[in-house]
């Protein structure tokens, strides 16, 4: 008998149709995983078990849990279920708590709004709770407020809450979306050991196919509302019936075709770079410290090479990219970009600035909304000093546009007619318009559905072949960074740890913190070894 | 906390240093000489030399700043011109109009705002929203003039509850006082409840936008649960910013109020001040305004503190 039961759940959010004859099932103790892109429907999924949908939505199906008809529940005892029958884990750490409440209020309240315990015994169970999520008391008391926390710490925190009561389902969406991979790893590491010892049933939601390959005792395929495929994890991905489970699996592991890289002649030298930052000054008449974020950073970047920088948030590795682009003076070391300092004196230097460009990661936010698609990409224009006018002007967008797979009259639209892999292609024709010597990819392809991002890895190899690409690429996806780049620089706590030619870094990592990242992050099975076991 | 605490105690006294400067130096560089105002176009010039020097009006700017600061650190505000009584007393007098009637405004308009607020922020939307809604748009366009008359010509002349206007004085009983000050505080109140109701409500409405309050219905709580225990606190910030604003606003913009209800208030002081050039009298007054505003200010920051553990906890 199975604890969550949903069968044929359609949803629809005033006119559209978000969900189409949904079913499926968890048992108590089993782990099932709901994946697929987005747009495919597995947060409302999600969202319609808790019955938190968002306003104007209307159900028809059947949804129960543990016998309750779920759908025909009223908001009082929808209520008196959420957080006692079933608790939620959500994808943001850093926004899911209240700032202004201590952690232990917050892991108390789940108890005491269901009147489970009196508040002493809450206090004492939310203390053993958070000690279970790996928060102990003496590290980590009741008092502290989320904002001393970090990222993963803050998960265990809302894990801790949605535990609390020991529910009999829990639901995490995207519960490490936004963690490192190391954090990632300790995080699905605690999940599955609470499902284990609780005997919860854990529906999952990920887009993520490694993590579902690792965590789930099932796995469920959806897409544009539907469940396409689904069936126990072994079996499903050993032999994969729909051509769209296929292709995501294919997409996630996808590798491109990269050219061979020129002969060795520098083009970008980092030496020695430090970067500091001031911080605030603790009292009024004392010099104030200073953090220092790069630490003596030295690597070389040669013409027609793919270099890729990996490491954790907080590395620097963001620093590191600003003052590359000569958006920050350095307090000691240089950088500079055949030959000619990135910085001068206390401004970029527009010579080497426009022998540079950058593709963000962010393809909503990265664009004026207001400006055609032609002003957008041409704005690089404003570093040369004769930028190309009329005619001219028109062949470089029809150029830059042909050259990332759109089209020459896309550039009289605006940017909220394109998808998000789209205007990830524009952002890239805007750095290529002016042929810089080198791009910056910042996190270029982390927030792209992994079809799209297939199809993005595969447009920067065919350029690299069009037009000998030089460039940083900068992510914490290792298995990205593995296939787009040709060496490969490991960051932690603002320095270079290890560097070398990517497969021997990867396949062979020699400092032992590249080993744990390397450890820590999921991998996809092969489906060959999967049917012979 | 403490540390936070002191460094904005610091700042409020480099504050009212550096305004103290700006407004002597201000008024000071105003033309018109105070005694020649005071002594009429006919006068004689030793006459007016002789008051000057009597005025202390002949000393350096810089001795009558110094002169003038350590008077009101003393408690000494110096003697008008106009009406050659100390200014400490006349100040004092207005004072104990003009606070309590800017406290009982301020606590009126924060207990209509709040529940307001808060209600159309429940509602979003619907109808009990929009009826709040239209209200604080009324309460916010009508000046607080006009509902000062019609509140008179209600309460005062029709229904005959309350006096038109004047104030007895505290030594008739604090209740005829508060009685004298409730149509007044009412008129200032309701303009400024309109604002907060409006602030109040979009702060919680970004409020119940955000992931925490998600959490905590899949917590098991409740929208009105939410609502009450984890976005009431987090809208309070922006809202005491206006708090602080209003107040400031209430102390010293009252004077219409004050002209309409006849109220011996600080506004009509500095009013009377400015029309006779009596220097001294306007220079106390907007010092201690000034004075007011920054404390309420240095109040509002401590406020926040309370309210957001981040704030106190950056340095």
């Amino acid at each position: 008998m199975s604890l969550l039961e949903i069968s044929n759940l359609s949803l629809s959010i005033r006119d559209f149709e978000v969900l189409k004859g949904v079913s499926l099932s968890v048992a108590p103790g089993e782990i099932v995983a709901v994946t697929g892109e987005s747009g495919s429907g597995k947060s409302m999924t999600a969202l319609a078990v808790m019955q938190l949908l968002p306003e104007h939505s209307r159900t028809s199906g059947r949804l129960t849990l543990d016998g309750t008809d779920l759908l025909n529940t009223n908001e009082p005892a929808m209520c008196a279920i959420r957080g006692r029958s079933v608790g939620m884990v959500f994808q943001e750490p850093m926004t899911a708590l209240n700032p202004v409440r201590t952690i232990g209020d917050q892991v108390m309240e789940t108890i005491l709004i269901h009147k489970a315990m009196p508040p002493d015994q809450a206090r004492q169970r939310a203390a053993e709770v958070l000690d279970r999520v790996g928060l102990p008391a003496d590290r980590f008391p009741l008092s502290r407020y989320p904002h001393e926390l970090s990222g993963g710490q803050r998960q265990r925190v809302v894990i801790a809450m949605a535990i609390a009561l020991q529910p009999k389902l829990l639901i995490a969406d995207e519960p490490t979306t936004a963690l490192d991979v190391t954090t990632q790893a300790q995080i699905l590491d605690l999940l599955k050991g609470l499902v284990r010892e609780m005997g919860m049933g854990l529906l999952m939601i990920t887009h993520d196919l490694a993590v579902v390959a690792d965590m789930a005792d099932r796995i469920v395929v959806m897409r544009h509302g539907e469940v396409v495929e689904t069936g126990a994890t072994r079996a499903l991905l050993a032999d994969m019936k729909h051509p769209y489970t296929r292709m995501l699996f294919a997409a996630s592991g996808h590798r491109v075709d990269l050219p061979a890289a020129p002969a060795p002649e520098p083009l970008l030298r980092v030496d020695k770079a430090v970067r500091d930052y001031r911080l605030p000054r603790t009292r009024l008449f004392t010099a104030p410290g200073h953090f220092r974020a790069v630490k003596g950073v030295s690597f070389t970047l040669n013409r027609g090479e793919r270099l890729g920088l990996v490491g954790e948030s907080g590395c620097g590795k963001s620093t590191l990219t600003r003052a590359i682009l000569g958006l920050e003076p350095l307090q000691g070391g240089a950088i500079t970009l055949d030959g000619e300092p990135v910085f001068s004196g206390t401004r970029p230097n527009l010579a080497v600035r426009r022998k540079m460009q950058v593709v963000f990661q962010d393809p909503f936010g990265s664009f004026n909304p207001r400006h055609r698609v032609d002003r957008l990409i041409t704005e690089p224009f404003h570093l040369l000093d004769n930028p190309p006018t009329g005619t001219a002007r028109a062949e470089a967008i029809a150029e830059a546009l042909t050259a990332v797979g759109l089209k020459p009259e896309d550039a009289g639209k605006y940017i909220h007619q394109f998808s998000g892999g789209q205007r990830q292609r524009i952002a890239i024709a805007r750095a290529l318009i002016i042929r810089p010597e080198l791009i910056l990819f910042d996190e270029a392809v982390s927030a792209l559905d992994v079809s799209v991002r297939a199809q993005i890895l595969d447009l920067l190899a065919d350029l690299c072949r069009a037009y000998n690409l030089t460039y940083l690429f900068i992510s914490h996806d290792l298995s990205v960074v593995r296939t787009v780049t040709d060496r490969v620089l490991v960051m932690q706590a603002g320095e270079i740890v290890e560097q070398g030619e990517t497969e021997a870094v990867f396949s062979a990592p020699q400092h032992p913190y590249t080993r744990s990242l390397i450890d820590a992050a999921p991998v996809l099975p092969d489906p060959a070894a999967l049917k012979k076991a | 906390m403490l540390r936070y605490s002191l460094k904005r105690l610091l700042s409020l006294v480099i504050s009212l240093a550096v305004a103290s400067l700006v407004i002597f130096f201000v008024i000071e560089v105003a033309p018109g000489d105070p005694a020649s105002f005071m002594l009429g176009i006919n006068a004689q010039p030793d006459t007016v030399a002789a008051l000057r020097s009597e005025l202390g009006l002949d000393q350096s700017k810089v001795e009558r700043y110094l002169s003038w600061v350590g008077g009101m650190l003393q408690g000494d505000f110096g003697t008008s011109y106009t009406y050659r009584s100390p200014v400490s007393t006349m100040v004092a007098d207005r004072l104990w109009v003009s606070l309590p009637l800017a406290i009982y405004a301020l606590a009126l308009s924060t207990l209509i705002a709040f529940p307001a607020g808060i209600y159309a922020a429940a509602r979003r939307g619907k109808a009990g929203d929009m009826a709040v809604m239209g209200a604080t748009q009324l309460g916010v366009a009508v000046p607080n003039f006009w509902f000062a008359m019609m509140l008179v010509l209600i309460f005062a002349i029709n229904l005959r509850w309350f006096g038109a206007g004047g104030f007895p004085g505290w030594d008739k009983g604090v209740w005829a006082g508060i009685h004298a000050l409730t149509l007044p505080a009412i008129a200032l109140a309701l303009p400024q409840a309109a604002i907060l109701a409006r602030v109040m409500r979009s702060a919680l409405l970004d409020i119940l936008g955000e992931d925490f309050m998600r959490t905590a219905r899949a917590k098991g709580l409740s929208r009105r649960q939410a609502l009450w225990r984890h976005g009431v606190r987090n809208a309070l910030i922006p809202v005491l910013t206006i708090i602080g604003l209003q107040f400031s606003f209430l102390l010293a913009g009252s004077i219409i109020i004050e002209q309409v209800f006849y109220l011996p208030g600080l506004g009509r002081l500095v009013f009377q001040a400015i029309s006779s050039r009596d220097l001294i009298v306007v220079e106390s007054v907007v010092m201690l305004l000034v004075f007011a505003v920054i404390t309420v200010n240095f109040l509002v920051d401590l406020a926040y503190a309370a309210v957001d553990p981040r704030l106190r906890s950056r340095t």
